[in-house]
């Protein structure tokens, strides 16, 4: 690449702000799971993430090639609510299990389908990212899946429960597949894909666990969030950020 | 969901190919496919292993305390037992 183009930087920050969010918001699951065993799986899912946000934020830094460069901890911490790229779905406050469920299962599909076809990216790191990072989700997805069947073609009340969760998060999912300006621009340069592109496959997939758990796929929403991808987000992003970025802010270059 | 509504199970896991499954502890679970799951974020999440069994803890049956004493004792005098009058070669590692 000659020169550095900004649509690339926010490609980049797209897809690695997704994780680090939902990172953050996993990780509040730690001594709230339902069982321990489970407290671990969630932290391990939000302990993939974020590797994988370290990864995509560093190799954004090294694309803007800003003066002093910056790396991933300047990327993470220093940036406020309206540089971030994140989809609002990530940043939407813990509910109950079955919410999280649904959650995990929407945007592990997307992330799979998403990896996978990174693989044949031009950016190489991008590329080689995707590809340690396409079997973490594998991963992440099955355990979504299985809790979803379990919870859907469960119990009355955790049927219940698993339906009124799809139809809660159901308005967050369009955004997954909008192709935003930096998508447009990455999917030309074959740095990465369109997200319209994935959206079979990601439909396809919840669709067949949907109805093997007994579940009834949610009507379409009357509204949908946007904007995530441009830095519009909802309330609860500014207190996310507060508590992910206090002690950085605090107490600059703090290690352990 | 109370935990006595998650049964028990035990985690064997096997270290590298070659090698035996050995007992690494146990977990809850709500079934079988959940708990090989759960074994795998709880017992391998530092590469510990390639290959990994769980039982229903309730699936074993295991000797007593109490019946140490005419299970195991009457093998202390039998040295003939050992194969201490074979040459081993030192290059074989596991035996």
């Amino acid at each position: 690449m000659s020169s550095t183009d900004v649509r690339h930087v926010h490609y980049l920050l797209g897809l690695g702000d997704d994780a680090l969010v939902y990172a953050q918001r996993l990780g509040e699951w730690l001594t709230h799971a339902p069982q321990i065993e489970e407290d671990m799986a969630l932290g391990n899912v939000g302990l993939d993430l974020v590797g994988q946000a370290r990864s995509l934020l560093t190799r954004a830094g090294e694309v803007e090639g800003a003066d002093p460069l910056r790396d991933e901890d300047d990327l993470a911490m220093l940036r406020d609510e309206r540089e971030f790229r994140n989809v609002q779905l990530v940043e939407q406050p813990r509910a109950d299990f079955a919410h999280e469920m649904a959650r995990l299962l929407w945007f592990s599909t997307y992330q799979r389908e998403l990896y996978a076809a990174l693989l044949d990216s031009t950016d190489e790191t991008l590329a080689g990212i995707a590809a340690k990072a396409v079997k973490e989700v594998d991963y992440h997805r099955d355990h979504a899946t299985q809790w979803v069947l379990r919870l859907g073609d469960g119990t009355p009340e955790s049927h219940e429960r698993m339906q009124a969760a799809l139809v809660a998060v159901h308005p967050y999912v369009a955004e997954l597949g909008e192709d935003h300006e930096a998508a447009r621009w990455a999917a030309e340069q074959g740095v990465g894909v369109l997200p319209s592109s994935l959206t079979d496959a990601v439909n396809g997939y919840v669709a067949g666990v949907l109805e093997q758990a007994t579940l009834t796929p949610p009507d379409p929403p009357r509204w949908h969030a946007r904007g995530g991808r441009e830095g519009v987000h909802s309330e609860v992003m500014g207190y996310l950020l507060a508590e992910m970025q206090h002690l950085h802010r605090s107490h600059p270059g703090a290690t352990w | 969901m109370s935990s006595a509504t998650w049964p028990l199970w035990e985690v064997f896991v096997r270290a590298k190919r070659g090698l035996s499954h050995v007992h690494a502890g146990s977990l809850h679970a709500p079934d079988r496919e959940m708990a090989l799951r759960n074994a795998r974020d709880l017992y391998t999440r530092r590469q510990e292993g390639v290959s990994i069994w769980v039982v229903a803890s309730e699936d074993i049956t295991a000797s007593s305390p109490d019946e140490r004493d005419s299970f195991f004792d009457p093998a202390a005098d039998k040295v003939y037992r050992h194969p201490t009058f074979y040459d081993v070669p030192e290059d074989v590692e596991y035996l």
